[in-house]
Order: structure tokens, then sequence, then C-alpha cells
């Protein structure tokens, strides 16, 4: 079933884009070009990130903070692996693909905690940040409320990921 | 981002001096940076390829069909706002761009709705601002492109395997978010009521 999801998804794309007269081929070069910008300013920060997980890992740093949490996160049914993207993801989105990223090569990308951590970071934003920009534009510096609202639906996604992701 | 980055740094030296693996711990911080170019430029043509299909959505007018479906939804959720006013319109082309995963755009249409609706606080967080940040917390999106592609670069046999726990993740975070914002209002609003009450 959802190995239909993708090509019906092209395909309605395709047609929506022949029945408005929207030149399909253009606008997909046009399109990937703009992923290519993106993705030019976002392989900085992955070098850097990369670089900090890689010697926290190395370092055994990880392991110390994984072993202090376990008891906790084990009564929550938290694999302790996952603990890196929950506490960046809020923080920098760049910063935690490049967490994703490292999981994925390290664990398997079909593994439990490579699918964890891919559905953590598709399923949460970097709640901080964007709570900082939308109120700042809004000129409302009372954040006291926002926070506790979208930390509580965050940390809710991560419970219902660890259910969902056997 | 700084103070975490630079934190990071020095406790892995300090546990790699701990632990004696000072050299594995240097060699292990190149080898960080050499893979993440490596990894960005795997799954670099996958991203560019979505991000032009995605683009074809935009530029076809699924967006304003996607819009019309969210329109009843959006009525509900605020219901003090005005269907026509601006701040609504920006509202649901800021969750469009979510849905379709163009964070980019995304948040200029997010600042522009927060902006509208600040017209009607008085420097105060309203409730409709609490819930639109909510709502763009919650991060719904209906194809997650960079996390598929970077998932077929690492040799996943199915990489859309995690869509699906992604929308349920997503769908239920929304509504705990939305009805933490909804009972704290409600809170708000009985406090002023009973404080007038007995005034």
């Amino acid at each position: 079933m959802s190995s239909y999801i993708i090509p019906l998804f092209i395909c309605i794309i395709i047609f929506a884009c022949i029945k408005n007269r929207v030149p399909v081929y253009d606008t997909v070069v046009a399109g990937a070009e703009e992923g290519l910008v993106m993705i030019g300013k976002i392989i900085p920060t992955m070098v850097v990130i990369l670089t900090a997980v890689s010697m926290l890992r190395a370092s055994g740093a990880l392991e110390a903070a994984e072993s202090m949490l376990h008891p906790l996160l084990d009564k929550m049914g938290v694999p302790p692996e996952i603990v890196p993207m929950v506490l960046l993801r809020p923080v920098s989105g760049s910063g935690a693909f490049g967490i994703l990223a490292d999981n994925l090569a390290a664990y398997g990308a079909d593994s439990r905690i490579g699918r964890l951590t891919s559905v953590i970071m598709g399923s949460t934003e970097t709640t901080f940040y964007t709570i900082a920009v939308y109120f700042s534009a809004a000129g409302v510096k009372d954040v006291k409320r926002a926070i506790p609202c979208a930390v509580i639906g965050d940390l809710a996604c991560v419970v219902i990921a660890c259910i969902l992701v056997k | 981002m700084n103070y975490l980055w630079g934190g990071l740094i020095i406790i892995s030296f300090i546990f790699a001096a701990i632990n004696g693996r000072i050299d594995e711990t240097v060699a292990a911080g190149f080898d960080g940076a050499k893979s993440g170019i490596e990894i960005v430029l795997s799954f670099a043509g996958i991203m560019c390829l979505w991000n032009g299909l995605l683009k074809g959505a935009k530029d076809s007018g699924l967006c304003t069909l996607i819009k019309k479906a969210l329109m009843p939804v959006i009525g509900r959720l605020f219901p003090r706002l005005d269907r026509e006013s601006d701040a609504v319109n920006y509202i649901t082309l800021n969750i469009t761009a979510n849905l379709l995963g163009t964070g980019n755009g995304a948040t200029p249409m997010g600042i522009n709705a927060m902006k509208e609706l600040a017209k009607s606080c008085g420097g105060k967080p309203s409730e409709e601002m609490c819930l639109f940040t909510v709502m763009n917390t919650a991060a719904f999106q209906l194809i997650p492109s960079s996390i598929i592609a970077l998932r077929s670069a690492n040799g996943s046999a199915n990489p859309f395997d995690i869509v699906a726990p992604i929308w349920i993740c997503s769908f239920f975070s929304l509504l705990i978010a939305v009805l933490c914002v909804k009972i704290m209002f409600l809170f708000i609003k009985n406090k002023k009521i009973s404080r007038e009450g007995g005034l």
C-alpha cells in the first residue's frame, strides 16, 4: 500500500501541471536548482556537526551519557541511542539532520534506531527556533505560554514514535 | 548553538583524555568532517528531484486545492478570525507550504501571519498566536523528502517505511499541543472572569 503513495503523488503532480498548462519539465528543473542551492547551504553545517558527533562517539562521552540516562529511559521505553536526536532536534534543524545521517550510517537505515530517529526527525520541528522567530516577528516577548505547549507536543511525539516503531 | 557546539567538542576532549582515546577522537573528528560532505552528496540528487517535483505541485495549483481542503479545519481552530482576512490567508499558505515540505517557503508566510495576528493583541501573546506557532512546531509534512533521500542513500530497503509513522506522530503531537493551548487559554479566561466577578 505504502509503495503506491509516491508514484501516485508524482502522477498527480504531472497531471495537475499538464492540466493547468504549467511546463512540467522546466518547472521541475527550476525546483531542482533551488534544491541545489539549499544543499549548498547545509554542507558546512553538516561538516561541522558531524565532526562534533563523531568525536563525541569516539571519546566515549556518548556512552557515558547513555549509561547515565539508561535506567530512566528504559522505564519510558525510549532507547538511549536516540537521546542526541531528541536533544538537538528542537534547537537546530541541520544539526539534527547531521545526527540522523550519523545514526543511519552507524545503526543501519532499516534498524529500529534508524527508523526511530527518522520518524522523530520528520514529525518534530526546530521548536525553539520557530517560536523565537515567530514571536519576535509579532513583537511579542512573552513566550511562556507557547513553549510548554510546544514542548509537550514534542515529547508526546517521541513517546508515540517509540510505541509505533518496533 | 555556539555554546552547544563548543561544549560538545570540549566535552569530547575531556572524555577522550579520561578514556585515553585522544588519537582516536581527533581522527574521528576529521573523519566526521569528511563524511559530512560525502553524506550530503549521497542524497543531493534525490533531494533536488523532490524539490523539483514539489515546485511542480506548487506551480500547478495543487496548493489551491489543499487550501480549499484546509479551510474548514482552520475556521474551526481559529473561530475568532475572519475567514477572508489576511491573517487566515497567510495561515493557510503557511500550512500548505509546511505540508508540501517547503520549509523555506513556510517561514515567510508564518512571519506574515504572526504580524497580522499581532495587530489585534496589544503586545500580549494571544490564543491564536500560540495556536499557530504550535501548529508550526509540530511540523506536519506530507512527504518528508530529505529524510527519504537520506534513507535511500544509506541503503534502506524501503525508505518510505517511515512516512506513515511520521504522519501519525505529527498528528498526535499536533493534537496534544493544540489541546494544551486551548486548555491553557480556557484557564486564563476563567481566571479573568472570576477576578472580574469578584470586583
